[in-house]
């Protein structure tokens, strides 16, 4: 318990929808670099960064980089415990629960709502 | 702790301004900075959404960022408060934390 | 007050740097602690030392420079920077190429961090 309370809580509000910018690449490699030291990392998304989860995502063609898996390793084998999707965002998207490629939390916005206010940092990408 | 939010881009442009009207509390400061100003233009198609969130919630603009762009105080709506970059250290020194939308 | 700062876009795209800059020198005159600035994504072409602006343009450079002799710690992420060629013989004397460490630092040892 204690040691929970000395970590710094840190969100990552995702809100940029993938490959159109550089911001969900660079914010994956700060998510990694951070996860690595035992602080409460928290990432969020919401508006167009819910399309960052989608699923069968195949960038070959464009020649960048399939972000998307480094999702799945984050939550294997960093401490990024905590993914959570907003629900009305997927919603007003037109997208569900299971065209998301990996289980993550889906949140009612409310309740992400305090999540956020749980946070001491919340870092926009 | 009231929370205070950072508008820095145009509603006409972006949805910094829709995302944050989505996650503010009452209590929660706006502040519109940059060509986020342009939301709390009297007769734009933004004023609504502002005046009804400053029910609950205090408006802020950067006064050197309005003056800029040639948007005097009484094109701005009446609820929304200037402040210069002071005032923005302030806002931030007295908000438990900031979100740039 | 401690506050960190984060400043993600390009210098010469948007105002973020400037209104980052006017938002520091008004928290120093006020009497608080800049802790460091953390230059990420685009924002890392501040800390280019080759920046040539013409006469009487803003000059990003001298800000950098500003910044420094108020005593500002000046970051440039390395793997956004290296990306963009920005390295340790490519950035000016003000700042200093770090890890994203640093971010997480300012994170957790400011009072108030803010993203610009």
């Amino acid at each position: 318990m204690e040691d929970q309370k000395s970590k710094a809580k840190i969100m990552f509000l995702c809100k940029t929808a993938p490959y159109g910018t550089i911001y969900e690449q660079e914010v994956i490699e700060a998510m990694i670099m951070f996860s690595s030291y035992e602080q409460d990392i928290r990432v969020a998304f919401i508006g167009d960064g819910v399309f960052s989860l989608k699923k069968g995502q195949n960038p070959s063609l464009i020649n960048i980089k399939n972000f998307a898996q480094t999702y799945l390793v984050l939550i294997d084998d960093f401490e990024v415990s905590h993914l959570y999707v907003e629900k009305e965002s997927l919603d007003e998207r037109g997208m569900k629960e299971e065209d998301l490629l990996t289980e993550v939390e889906v949140l009612q916005r409310a309740d992400l709502i305090s999540k956020i206010d749980e946070m001491k940092v919340v870092l926009p990408f | 702790m009231q929370m205070l939010n950072i508008i820095k881009k145009s509603p006409y442009e972006t949805s910094s301004l829709s995302n944050c009207l989505k996650y503010i509390k009452t209590g929660d400061v706006i502040l519109f900075t940059e060509d986020g100003i342009y939301a709390a233009k009297k007769g734009g198609m933004f004023e609504k959404f502002v005046s009804d969130v400053s029910q609950t919630c205090s408006i802020y603009y950067l006064f050197p960022d309005t003056e800029a762009r040639g948007i005097k105080s009484d094109e701005i709506i009446s609820i929304a408060k200037p402040v210069d970059y002071q005032g923005f250290v302030a806002l931030v020194a007295n908000s438990s934390k900031s979100i740039t939308w | 007050m401690k506050f960190g700062i984060l400043i993600k876009e390009s210098p010469y795209n948007f105002q973020a740097f400037d209104t980052a800059y006017n938002f520091v020198k008004a928290a120093i005159e006020m009497g608080h602690e800049i802790i460091g600035i953390f230059f990420y994504d685009d924002a890392v072409y501040a800390g280019n030392k080759y920046l040539e602006p013409p006469q009487g343009d803003r000059n990003i450079k001298s800000y950098m420079d500003d910044l420094k002799s108020r005593g500002v710690r000046l970051v440039v992420c390395v793997a956004a920077g290296k990306r963009r060629g920005l390295t340790q013989d490519t950035v000016s004397e003000s700042a200093e190429i770090s890890g994203l460490g640093q971010l997480l630092e300012l994170s957790i040892e400011s009072d108030r961090l803010v993203t610009f």
